[in-house]
């Protein structure tokens, strides 16, 4: 019982109606039962069921953050509901659309859906060989039937040009005689309706498998560039790497790819979305084992496809260029540090850590503000995201970083338990204030630190009307990407049409049986009668057997 | 006055339109109300001598009046005047149509770009599809009964996003500079004003259905104007064809959105919770096409679902886009 009554496959079987579907059978026994619990499983009505259940289920992982979509809000949540997150960790509620319930539920479902796919195109291709079926006696009991008497021929020629006017209308036909002498065309058209609907079916299970196996196959990982720098496509050198379980990092495409240059163009016209950006370039050289260069553009919504390897461009800041002398004035660190941004101006935070060649281990917080406003309280923001009067303040701490014992630590986040703060906060030391191309001492003459200008062509800041200085370029930009391949994307998207065309043809085809029927009456008139049966929904029958009605009189030469 | 002033007068007038276009088609509801309480009383003046089936098609003196009729269904139906408010109300529709066309027109000419990029102008164009979608069905169907619904939804929508979600004009960020855009959205607030017009009928077919079983009595009838509105049967097939179109318009949209990722971020589907609802939705939607083919669920049992699906819709718009965190962070507030 798949189907309801006014389809193809339920019209043959008798029609139990009331509680149970008709499946009422005492005494299953063991293979009755398991034949029992199939059946129920890809009947109508749990297809149904399930399809409820997996829309309510799918729910929850819209309300709490899902490590999938949102990691560091999973992060969060453990931290302000530190009771409620245990629990809800245990229902797998972090990771909603992989968990065992919600496999379940769809898994369950595509179940019963190839159950319920299977027998259907058996019976469809055999659907499609049969003959349309006898006519019936009383035609006139049909929803949509209409006749005309007409004043000479006779039945047989009547008939014969129905035929071939159904025939042209792309109806299968079948001639039958009647036992009162009548003769009538049966015919069928719209089986690309129930095609459709397989097709549509089928290609949701085939959705549904490339998605669940093909996903294996590929790996998504992100980088983080500073202008200038190169990164190499090989497992070390990306910030993080998600292969999927068949991927094998060997095949890692051997590329190298350079950021050359960062490009932001700011709204400056409409004062309402002043600094908005609203263009990112993102420059880069790709570069070959061969020796082979290629310059290429990035920009959000145009990945770089290159090598197999889909490039896209996620993020973006800056990336202050810091170097840190010993009292002694030897360099012992010095690098481009990629400041997070905190807001829509830029106002970026970013650590610092110089684990060697200090008396004590240093690390920094710092915050830059690409157009620094000194606020009424003494805090700075920023009032502009790009680099006009760019100022970076850091607050100093010594102590052990804790990094000593090799395990991997966020190289945003500073842990500041072991430590004492040098500057900045309560430590009643001001926090250390750099413009590009400045240097300042570090508390208790533990050494300098410079905030490099690495556009110094660009201005200078010594100059006494800062106002005027041309601080552009004078930090570097950071991009962050996402590279990823999937093989599957191609049939994914095939998957996709099949399943709109497919629903497509399955909607708006009509499906329906046409009969025309013939009978010479005594009198010498031809009476003709013409019905039509709907399967399935099908709102405009009536008038298709209008129609029919008068193209075959007009085919018969009927004076209107 | 700026292109964008001209956009908001011209929304304001559309508003004021579509709120005396209510008024007509309240109106109109009521005058029906009236006919089935006079048809009623006539019915059993006559019901001695007639059967009230044999009043059906009567006319006075050329003119049509109210005719009791029976229908498959046991519960008698009226047949409604032609009445001149109707056509004022429809008049006023139309009109404040085209005004809420050219404050859409407007406000994309003067943003340089298609008019919806944030939640004002989702719902500046939404609106204005719901309105469109409903004005072309009843080109072909007389759905002029849902007048009220309609008119008073879109005025209660763009009410909402006149007053809260307003923001100036704002250039595309980089994140939606693409055509993807131009078809995702567009294609998603289509299938929405269909959803709606499906949601209107199914509720009117519920209620219809309810008054169906209350019986034959049309003196106690609460909301007499039922009578002369389509039987629930009829209600419910006009809600299902409505719904399939809409359900094929958000399919596309799912698809259209998954390219668009792939193109963006760099996955074409990532349970982001927009992405979460949209799925939702349409997996409500395609359960009620089930329910429409099985047993024991047609009739009113699907309706719900077609009433659920559209406030999952509702609710998609306004508090996923409000309040939930996810990518799809546009509404421009
Ligand atoms: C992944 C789960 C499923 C989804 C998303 C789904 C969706 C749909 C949709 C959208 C339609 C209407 C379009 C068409 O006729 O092609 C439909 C129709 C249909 N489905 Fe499914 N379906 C699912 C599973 C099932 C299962 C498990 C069964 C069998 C028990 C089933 C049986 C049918 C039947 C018989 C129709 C025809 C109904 C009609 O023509 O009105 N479906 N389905």
């Amino acid at each position: 019982m798949s189907r309801p009554s006014d389809y193809v496959d339920a019209g043959a079987r008798p029609q139990a109606e009331g509680p149970g579907d008709g499946i009422v059978q005492p005494k299953l026994g063991f293979v009755g039962t398991l034949r029992f619990i199939w059946r129920q499983l890809t009947s109508m009505r749990t297809a149904l069921l399930l399809l409820l259940l997996l829309a309510v289920a799918a729910v929850p992982g819209s309300l709490v953050p899902q490590r999938s979509s949102d990691p560091n809000g999973v992060i969060q949540y453990f931290d302000n509901n530190p009771d409620l997150a245990p629990m809800l960790e245990s229902i797998q509620m972090f990771d909603v659309y992989g968990s065992v319930w919600f496999s379940s539920i769809y898994l369950l479902l595509f179940v019963s859906l190839i159950g319920c796919v299977i027998p259907r195109t058996k019976h469809h291709f055999q659907a499609m060989r049969s003959r349309p079926p006898r006519t019936p006696a009383r035609l006139q009991r049909l929803a949509a039937h209409t006749e005309v008497t007409l004043e000479g021929g006779n039945a047989g020629t009547a008939i014969e040009s129905a035929h071939a006017l159904l025939k042209k209308s792309g109806y299968r036909t079948e001639l039958y005689q009647g036992r009162n002498g009548d003769v009538s065309v049966s015919a069928e058209r719209g089986y690309l309706r129930e095609t459709g609907n397989l097709v549509f079916h089928s290609a949701l299970v085939g959705m549904l498998l490339t998605v669940g196996i093909g996903g294996g196959f590929g790996y998504a990982a992100q980088r983080v560039i500073v202008e200038g720098q190169t990164f190499v496509n090989t497992l070390l050198d990306y910030n993080s790497f998600n292969p999927g379980r068949f991927y094998n990092p060997d095949d890692l495409a051997p590329f190298a790819m350079t950021l050359d240059k960062f490009d932001v163009t700011y709204e400056q016209k409409n004062l309402n979305a002043y600094g908005q950006p609203i263009d990112f370039t993102t420059r880069v050289t790709m570069r070959l084992p061969t020796g082979e260069t290629e310059k290429r553009v990035v920009r959000v919504n145009d990945p770089l496809r290159f090598e197999g390897a889909d490039i896209y461009l996620l993020g973006n800041g800056y990336a202050p260029k810091i170097t840190v002398r010993d009292p002694e004035g030897s360099v012992v660190w010095t690098d481009s540090v990629p400041f997070l941004p905190q807001d829509g101006n830029l106002t970026s935070l970013g650590v610092i850590k110089i684990p060697d060649g200090l008396d004590e281990q240093i690390g920094m917080i710092g915050f830059l503000y690409p157009t620094a406003y000194k606020m009424e309280t003494g805090a700075y923001t920023s009032t502009y995201p790009d680099l006009v009067f760019p100022v970076l303040t850091l607050n100093v701490f010594a102590g052990d970083l804790g990094i000593n014992d090799g395990a991997p630590k966020s190289v945003y986040e500073l842990n500041v338990d072991d430590m004492t703060q040098l500057s900045g906060g309560e430590s009643g030391v001001d926090s250390i204030e750099l413009m590009p191309g400045q240097s300042q001492e570090l508390p208790d003459g533990r050494g300098t630190i410079t905030f490099e200008n690495v556009n110094p062509d660009a201005g200078a800041p010594a100059d006494q009307d800062a106002t005027t200085t041309d601080y552009a370029g004078s930090v570097a930009r950071f991009a962050s990407f996402d590279v990823h391949t999937d093989p599957t994307v191609g049939w994914v998207l095939t998957f996709a049409i099949l399943i709109l065309g497919g629903l497509l043809t399955s909607l708006f085809v009509p499906r329906r049986r046409v009969w025309i029927k013939a009978t010479d009456n005594a009198d010498g008139t031809v009476r003709v009668e013409y019905a039509g049966l709907a399967r399935g929904e099908d709102p405009g029958l009536g008038e298709a057997v209008d129609a029919l009605a008068f193209r075959h009189g007009t085919a018969l030469g009927l004076q209107r | 006055m700026d292109l964008n002033e001209l956009s908001v007068l011209s929304l304001w007038s559309a508003m004021a339109m579509y709120m005396l276009a209510f008024i007509a088609f309240a109106l109109d509801l009521a005058r029906r109300s009236a006919d089935v309480t006079a048809a009623a009383t006539k019915a059993a003046a006559t019901a001695s001598t007639l059967e009230a089936t044999e009043a059906r098609g009567e006319i006075v003196s050329g003119r049509p009046v109210t005719t009791l009729a029976r229908t498959d269904s046991d519960a008698p139906q009226v047949q409604a005047r032609h009445s001149p408010v109707l056509r004022v109300a429809l008049a006023l529709t139309v009109l404040g149509f085209l005004l809420h066309l050219v404050a859409t027109i407007t406000r994309g000419v003067a943003a340089g770009r298609v008019p919806w990029a944030n939640m004002y102008e989702f719902a500046l164009t939404g609106t204005l599809l719901i309105i469109a979608v409903y004005l072309v069905v009843l080109l072909r169907i007389d759905l002029r009964f849902l007048g009220t619904f309609i008119t008073g939804l879109v005025l209660a929508l763009l009410g909402i996003a006149a007053v809260d979600y307003y923001v100036e004009i704002m250039p595309l960020p980089p994140a939606l500079q693409s055509a993807w855009l131009v078809v995702h959205v567009f294609v998603a607030s289509a299938g929405t004003a269909f959803f709606a017009l499906g949601f209107a009928l199914s509720v009117l077919q519920l209620v219809q259905h309810r008054r169906e079983v209350g019986g034959e009595d049309l003196t106690k009838l609460r909301l007499k104007f039922l009578a002369t509105l389509p039987t629930a049967a009829h209600l419910e097939n006009l809600a299902y064809r409505t719904n399939i179109v809409g359900f094929i318009l958000w399919t596309f949209t799912l698809i259209a959105g998954a390219i668009w990722a792939e193109r963006s971020w760099g996955r074409y589907w990532g349970w982001d919770t927009k992405e979460v609802w949209t799925f939702i939705i349409w997996v409500i939607y395609a359960g009620y096409i089930h329910a429409r083919a099985t047993r024991g669920w047609r009739g009113s049992r699907s309706a719900w679902l077609a009433i659920i699906g559209f406030l999952a819709v509702m609710f998609n718009f306004s508090v996923v886009n409000l309040f939930f965190k996810g990518l799809h962070a546009y509404s421009g507030l």
